[in-house]
């Protein structure tokens, strides 16, 4: 079947595409960051590795990948071993149905949201099993608190979710952002109708990643690194490519959902993935920005934030969404 | 009205954003690195680095093996022995500063009635085998040998505090 071949090819391309640029910017994006930080506190940062430190993520991940591969004796092997995949896997496996541009996407499946929420959840397994695998109290306690975190905040990120599914009144990605286009540019795209969804799922990312200040699942002055402290040399790394790619999805979704993915934000400008790229590269600035800032969360205000505070919010502004949508409140839901 | 204030500040993020904008600021303000192999920091002339056993300017060594400098170090990194010379001066026969030991107070320097033993602005040194922080009488000796100028022009720079 030349055919089928084809189109595998085709399809395995366009992953590759994906894909090699995704682990380049993960690479960067910890640059980025130790540089962001550096500079939030009067520091340069790296810079001694090649022209201005640019080589330093390519010299961290040679560190890495000379280092012994630690199996702790009383860990489970085989779970330990299929952790880091399993956080990894579902990171990269979201990006599919990203839509870069008008007509570069993946999968253009008209399930795109589901597909998204899905995987996301997906990826609190392999902490789960990591912290359980490592038969170590600190990865255990560290997994048990990601664990509840994570589906804390899953709900009250599905809820904005329903409000974008509502007031886009499709599943599908690239007709989400379609829905945003107007007239008005920046004034269309939905962060401004969802202002408080908005919020919430972008705050809401950020626990999901476990970044700063969500990051009780690693807390160094409490329980040392939580889930991957057991873990060394690539599989540690593996766990951290899956948290940095992580957060370039986040930030990709928010950037899709409420700010108009590809689109202009002023309507002189023609459209374009560049477009894309800045908004995702503003919000994965904003992870790198709250990290520099804000102090970790105590463990059960991240609870009450999650369920008292952010879950009734979205529940009331999804109604008030739905509402915006039925009287057809201009400009947005005028149509 | 409080109640309703503190709603509306936690509401609208107000301090979050308060913090924001003071991270935001720091980003763009000038940094204050010192890159330090190529840059160093001002050196203040009290420095207390390496130590050195100096000598008057006719060659004679200026320990008169009083034993303050032993007495009243703290780490109890010094050790000297004395002897009596030909002609009739006491003069240490050993003299050793472990400085794995020495934690840099700078007392010894302060003790010392001679000006003998000081520290150094000189940090910069390191040991490659076991002994080598071993800093035996001939060492210190040769310390002020090769820093006796800067050594001088600190003393004198400081006199009048002394």
């Amino acid at each position: 079947m030349p055919e089928g071949i084809l189109t595998i090819t085709i399809i395995v391309i366009k992953i590759l595409a994906i894909m090699l640029p995704l682990m380049a910017a993960v690479a960067y994006t910890t640059l980025v960051e130790r540089k962001v930080i550096g500079y939030m506190q009067l520091r340069i940062g790296p810079n001694r590795v090649g022209l201005k430190g640019l080589l330093q993520p390519i010299a961290d991940a040679l560190k890495l990948m000379c280092k012994e591969f630690i199996i702790p004796t009383g860990s489970s092997r085989f779970l330990f071993l299929l952790a880091p995949v399993l956080a990894l896997g579902p990171a990269l496996a979201a990006w599919a149905v990203i839509p870069f541009g008008s007509e570069m996407v993946l999968a253009d499946i008209n399930a795109g949201l589901l597909y998204v929420l899905a995987l996301t959840s997906l990826g609190v397994y392999g902490i789960i099993i990591a912290g359980w695998a490592s038969n170590s109290k600190y990865a255990f306690l560290g997994a048990m608190r990601s664990a509840a975190q994570i589906v804390s905040y899953e709900i009250a990120m599905g809820f904005s979710l329903v409000g974008v599914l509502v007031a886009a009144g499709s599943l599908n990605l690239g007709d989400i952002i379609e829905a945003q286009r107007g007239s008005l540019g920046i004034l269309n795209w939905f962060w401004l109708p969802l202002l408080p969804l908005f919020f919430i799922y972008f705050i809401s990312g950020v626990a999901e990643t476990n970044r700063a200040p969500f990051d009780v699942s690693e807390g160094e002055s409490e329980i040392v690194a939580g889930f991957h402290v057991e873990y060394a040399g690539m599989a540690f790394a593996l766990f951290f490519l899956a948290e940095y790619a992580n957060m370039i999805l986040i930030s990709a979704l928010t950037a899709v959902l409420f700010m108009g993915g590809w689109l202009s934000p002023v309507s002189w400008v023609p459209d374009g993935i560049h477009w894309f790229f800045a908004k995702t590269g503003f919000f994965l600035f904003l992870f790198l920005w709250f990290r520099a800032t804000f102090p970790r969360y105590r463990y059960d205000q991240i609870m009450r934030l999650g369920w008292k505070i952010f879950l009734p919010i979205t529940i009331v502004w999804v109604m008030v969404v739905a509402a915006m949508v039925v009287w057809k409140i201009p400009p947005w839901f005028s149509s | 009205m409080e109640v309703f204030l503190h709603y509306l500040k936690s509401f609208t993020l107000w301090e979050l954003f308060k913090g924001l904008s003071l991270t935001g600021r720091r980003f763009i303000d000038k940094k204050v690195t010192i890159q330090y192999p190529e840059e160093k920091t001002p050196q203040s002339p009290r420095f207390r680095g390496l130590h050195a056993l100096r000598r008057y300017s006719n060659g004679e060594e200026r320990c008169i093996a009083c034993k303050l400098c032993e007495a009243v170090c703290p780490a109890l990194a010094i050790t000297i022995e004395s002897e009596v010379r030909d002609d009739g001066t006491r003069r240490t026969s050993k003299y050793e500063i472990d400085l794995t030991k020495c934690i840099f107070c700078g007392f010894c320097e302060e003790s010392c009635p001679v000006d003998s033993i000081v520290e150094t602005r000189h940090f910069e040194y390191h040991g490659e085998k076991r002994g080598d922080l071993l800093m035996t009488k001939e060492k210190l000796l040769a310390n002020a040998e090769r820093f006796e100028e800067q050594i001088a022009a600190d003393r004198e720079s400081e006199s009048r505090y002394r």
